[in-house]
């Protein structure tokens, strides 16, 4: 990794969290908050925008596109009613979540309204079937202690979760509408002068915090984390959909990095004077019907038209790469995918992709250019063309100013993605369907109490230490980890050793899970009757992760299928003999030079033979006795 | 909304003497420092708060009681309204916009959060903007009323001022109307307008449309479609078909209802498809095989009397009801019975007493679908005998509007059954 220097750059980072309660009822109806794979309905919208909700882009341009997607919503009937297809207006507020939103603000000192009113914050995607997310601010202030530090608060807010989203193309968007009306805290904190890794802490921590309140939902998805990040001088950026803690250091690295990549870009770009105007925009359509790039090629097919900005003195700024990876071409590239044009090819790149050295000389006779001037070749249909080479052009002038406010999505692969433009104010107005909340004096008291009387973190962990016999690091994983519940639920009946079940949930399915297999198929009831299984003696321990691997892999759709194809189950004890008077007869040469120690290289033939049908205990003892009659003969 | 804008009492008495309005912009000094909007207050809040929009954009309840010190930053400007010139299409046909309530067009001012209604032609074209391709609009406002608030009266004002277009240029009439009662009004003018030479289609929304999600826009697009393109005549209700943003259904204004109270889909059609229907790509099918209106010559005849009864039956109905009713003057009651058409034999005194007193007596059904056969059972028979007339598969709400209507252009109640049982807007 590159080294950085956080503080020089002047680093700022605002961490967001949004954290799923465990009403077990969404927001606004009587609706149980399910996941399934199974939808019982299907209907598709169209939302709209007037045009003078558009912010900063150009509005017909930004209009166009947001008329043109069809939504396809999914819904399975237990976990959505009419109200999430925004078929009839939202019943009460769950008084549940209201109480739990108090005592949180409680927690974090921070002062709570005495009157608090939902709001509509417009949201034009898709992801509420309204076209608003309902929202609420229910305190402001307050501070969170981390380390030895307090950390500002900014604002504790309720609100009403949005749909998953199932699939995106061109002119379609699918949503899911399980999780659309989950009730989620949103606790904003001020921004602070950090690094990476201190954010990675003050996150962990305030998930603490929440989570000892036993009123947060677990499991994957359930906390989400947005960060707003700056450097000296620039914008901005909000960057939304961390879903894991780990994720966090890596994005805000990069995103630290890509701005300050950009300053140095704008540092350079203040030299030269640039400056594009409508005379800079070429039609060469029919130049390029020859060309032999694929991506040419296919959009003239569906009769799109080539065209090319010429940018005088900028050879070698699309391509200048202040940190690895970020460039201003790739910027770019990430605008124009946002108004579903596929890419764009620049002049630092070129010749490549299939546009040859006689393609580029073409070009650059057709826009007269020099040397040092660059140009960019972008194909698409009008008018989509038109607003996607405004928008290019527009970010081309804001990378002379360094970083642009805007709104960019997390990545699996740690770095950050353009997602749209940052909108100027918070498009929000009342929500008219549901009056005003009032919070009484004694609904704050029962709040503060609670506040008080929840234990901290590490009382916390040292309680189930002592409950369940763990150490603290064990203590810490599992609390941490998505299976707290699930481990609860486990040694219940006291049949398996919290120990055991503790290593398990944390060490084997998390090492499954960094060998690329999928913790979501996984489901908390294979898990269950793996240790039931295990509790009647019906297979032995080792078989556990054998069994998991097989579901996480795909192989096998539950434990019994799971079992069936591995071939695990207890084996009869005399199978059992069998197969170690076998592998004894074949190593008989080892046996007899190692004696007693033989038993370690025929320890791992057997296990590997054996694979989870027996314990590791008896197979031992087993070859042990064997060993030693052996060698008497 | 009055000049307090919501506020009363003690939260008023704290406006005025810091002397401040809503639209200021306030700093107002409590437990914290608090800066923003003030914003109005809804009638039903309580006395005893101020609403305030932060920065955020938030809306929060700041209690009076612990107001120390209100400081006005910044006064609001009213700015006139800036309206832009509309340019006409001349190829286009004309449409007339009569708006009568329920929004079908709203901007969102997010600065107040208000949401006002967009009633002039060329606001409803900004919040549409692809009505401009389909015609050009003048828009009116007739009135401005919820539609539960409608009475009788103003569905005459209505057909007065349809009448007073009878002979325009106009290729077609909208109507925007709230959706609570518009079964009633369009019933009114398919009888009142019997015959009128161009089509008349009421539109509404059911989910508001300052909301991105609203079905306003595009029932809006469709009515439009329809009238430019139908050439048919009659009175229609367009709204939704169904939860999707797909196709929109013309119901035929004396065969629909609301039958959910809250869906997109909520008007239908009763037992039978739509009259017509608007694909997705707005071309228009027809379903209905006759003309709409019976008697193609336009016969208006816009006099209603209102001393009409709906009366819905249920076990334990208390006859002496409709002894007051017969007390009270009223000239007609359209029964709601149960099946094919029936009430309880505890009501047939009553019934002949109201036959008697030359009230026109008709018999629909609450099963809504279907229709009413007396001749069936033994109740439906002696019901007859009684003087009931049976109104076949009509609706309720369509046979009483028809009631009102026959009763104020008849002479006498010969004349009100034989109006009941003419088919003059394909109410049957």
């Amino acid at each position: 990794m590159t080294e950085i220097d956080f503080e020089k750059i002047g680093l700022k980072v605002g961490l967001e969290i949004h954290q799923q309660l465990n009403t077990n009822k969404k927001l606004f109806c009587k609706c149980r908050p399910i996941e399934s794979d199974e939808y019982t309905e299907k209907f598709s919208r169209s939302l709209r925008t007037a045009k003078s909700e558009l912010g900063e882009l150009d509005p017909a341009a930004l209009f166009e596109k947001t008329k043109s997607k069809k939504i396809n919503y999914y819904a399975n009937s237990q976990s959505s009613c009419l109200v999430e297809k925004d078929e009839e207006p939202p019943h009460d507020l769950d008084h549940n979540a209201k109480k739990i939103s108090l005592l949180i603000s409680s927690m974090l000192e921070s002062k709570i309204f005495s009157e608090i009113h939902v709001m509509r914050k417009t949201v034009i995607d898709g992801s509420n079937t309204t076209g608003f997310q309902r929202t609420m601010l229910i305190s402001q202030g307050g501070n969170l202690k981390v380390k030895e530090k307090k950390i500002g608060v900014q604002a504790v807010c309720l609100e009403e979760d949005a749909a998953k989203l199932l699939k995106d193309e061109q002119n379609e968007r699918d949503y899911s509408l399980d999780r659309l009306g989950v009730p989620l805290v949103e606790i904003a904190l001020e921004p602070v002068s950090t690094k990476p890794s201190e954010v990675k802490e003050i996150a962990l921590t305030l998930g603490r915090n929440l989570r000892v309140t036993g009123n947060m939902k677990r499991g994957i998805g359930s906390i989400r984390q947005d960060v707003n990040i700056s450097v000296m001088n620039s914008g901005v950026v909000e960057v939304k959909g961390v879903q894991q803690l780990d994720q966090l250091e890596e994005i805000i690295d990069y995103e630290a990095k890509r701005q300050h990549g950009l300053i140095l870009i704008a540092e350079k770009l203040k030299k030269l004077s640039i400056t594009i105007t409508k005379e800079d925009i070429f039609d060469i359509t029919e130049s390029f019907k020859v060309c032999d790039s694929k991506i040419i090629q296919n959009a003239l097919k569906s009769n799109a038209k080539i065209k090319a900005i010429r940018i005088r003195n900028f050879s070698g700024m699309f391509g200048f790469e202040p940190y690895p990876r970020i460039r201003l071409g790739k910027e770019i590239g990430q605008q124009v995918r946002f108004f579903g044009i596929g890419g764009v090819f620049h002049s630092d790149e070129l010749p490549n992709y299939g546009i040859t050295d006689s393609d580029v000389d073409k070009v650059r006779k057709h826009l007269e250019l020099v040397d040092k001037d660059g140009f960019l070749i972008i194909a698409g249909e009008d008018p989509k063309l038109d607003y996607t080479i405004n928008s290019i052009i527009k970010r081309i002038q804001d990378a002379v100013n360094g970083v642009p406010a805007e709104t960019r999505a997390a990545t699996q692969d740690g770095e950050t993605v353009f997602l749209r433009p940052r909108p100027g104010a918070s498009r929000m107005y009342p929500e008219t369907d549901i009056p005003s909340i009032g919070v009484t004096s004694e609904e704050i008291k029962i709040a503060r109490n609670k506040a008080d009387t929840t234990p901290t973190w590490d009382k916390a962990i040292t309680e189930i230490q002592k409950k369940y016999n763990l150490n603290h690091q064990q203590a810490e994983q599992i609390f941490d980890s998505e299976y707290m519940e699930l481990f609860e639920k486990i040694c219940e009946n006291k049949k398996n050793s919290p120990n055991f079940v503790a290593s398990i949930l944390c060490s084997s399915i998390t090492n499954l899970e960094r060998q690329g297999l999928h913790t979501t198929l996984l489901k908390p009831e294979h898990i269950i009757e793996s240790f039931e299984l295990l509790a009647s003696d019906k297979i032995p321990k080792e078989s556990l992760e054998i069994i998991f691997e097989s579901i996480m892999s795909g192989k096998s759709g539950n434990v019994l299928t799971a079992m069936q194809s591995t071939n695990v189950s207890s084996i009869d004890e005399y199978k059992l003999n069998e197969i170690l008077d076998k592998i004894i007869q074949n190593n008989m040469e080892l046996v007899k030079k190692l004696e007693d120690k033989a038993i370690t290289t025929l320890m791992g033939i057997a296990m590997k033979e054996v694979r989870g049908k027996a314990s590791g205990k008896i197979v031992n003892e087993l070859l042990e006795q064997k060993i030693k009659n052996t060698i008497k003969k | 909304m009055s000049e307090e804008q919501g506020y009363s009492g003690n939260a008023l008495d704290c406006l005025k003497k810091y002397n401040t309005k809503v639209g200021d912009s306030i700093k107002i000094t409590a437990d914290l420092t608090y800066s923003g909007i003030l914003m109005p207050r809804y009638e039903s809040g309580d006395d005893k708060h101020l609403v305030l929009k932060l920065g955020s954009g938030y809306n929060v309840g700041i209690n009076v009681d612990e107001i120390q010190k209100i400081q006005i930053v910044s006064s609001l400007e009213v700015k006139p309204e800036q309206s832009e010139e509309r340019k006409d299409d001349p190829k286009l046909p004309k449409i007339l916009l009569l708006s009568t309530g329920g929004t079908i067009a709203s901007k969102v001012d997010y600065r107040t959060g208000a949401v006002t209604p967009a009633l002039t032609a060329s606001d409803i074209n900004e919040a549409v903007p692809e009505l401009e391709k389909l015609a050009n609009i003048d828009a009116e406002v007739l009135f401005s009323e919820y539609s539960e608030n409608l009475q009788p009266d103003h569905w005459t004002e209505i057909a007065e001022k349809l009448d007073s277009v009878a002979n325009s240029d106009y290729k077609g009439i909208l109507i925007a109307h709230g959706t609570d009662t518009m079964h009633y009004t369009s019933a009114f003018l398919s009888f009142a307008l019997a015959g009128f030479p161009i089509p008349v289609v009421l539109v509404g929304s059911q989910r508001s449309s300052d909301r991105p999600s609203s079905d306003a826009a595009i029932n809006l697009i469709a009515a439009s479609k329809f009238l430019v393109e139908s050439n048919t005549k009659g009175i229609f209700l367009v709204m939704h078909h169904n939860d999707n943003d797909q196709t929109v259904a013309c119901h035929a204004g004396t065969r629909v209802r609301k039958n959910h109270t809250s869906k997109r889909g909520a008007f239908e059609t009763m037992g039978s498809d739509p009259a017509f229907i608007v694909t997705p790509t707005l071309e228009i099918k027809k379903n209905i095989q006759d003309e709409f209106f019976k008697d193609a010559k336009y016969n208006p005849r816009m006099k209603i009397d209102t001393k009409v009864a709906l009366v819905k039956y249920h076990p334990g109905y208390d006859p002496k009801l409709i002894e007051n009713l017969i007390q009270t003057g009223c000239k007609a009651i359209i029964f709601e019975g149960t099946g094919l058409g029936h009430v309880g034999r505890t009501m047939y005194d009553v019934v002949k007493n109201a036959q008697e007193n030359d009230l026109f007596l008709g018999m629909t059904s609450q099963c809504i679908d279907g229709r009413v056969r007396m001749t069936v059972y033994e109740s439906g028979r002696d019901l007859l005998e009684l003087g009931i007339t049976p109104l076949e598969n009509m609706t309720p709400e369509t046979s009483l509007v028809k009631a009102m209507w026959a009763l104020g252009n008849s002479k006498d109640i010969d004349q009100v059954r034989s109006l009941m049982l003419e088919n003059i807007a394909s109410e049957f």
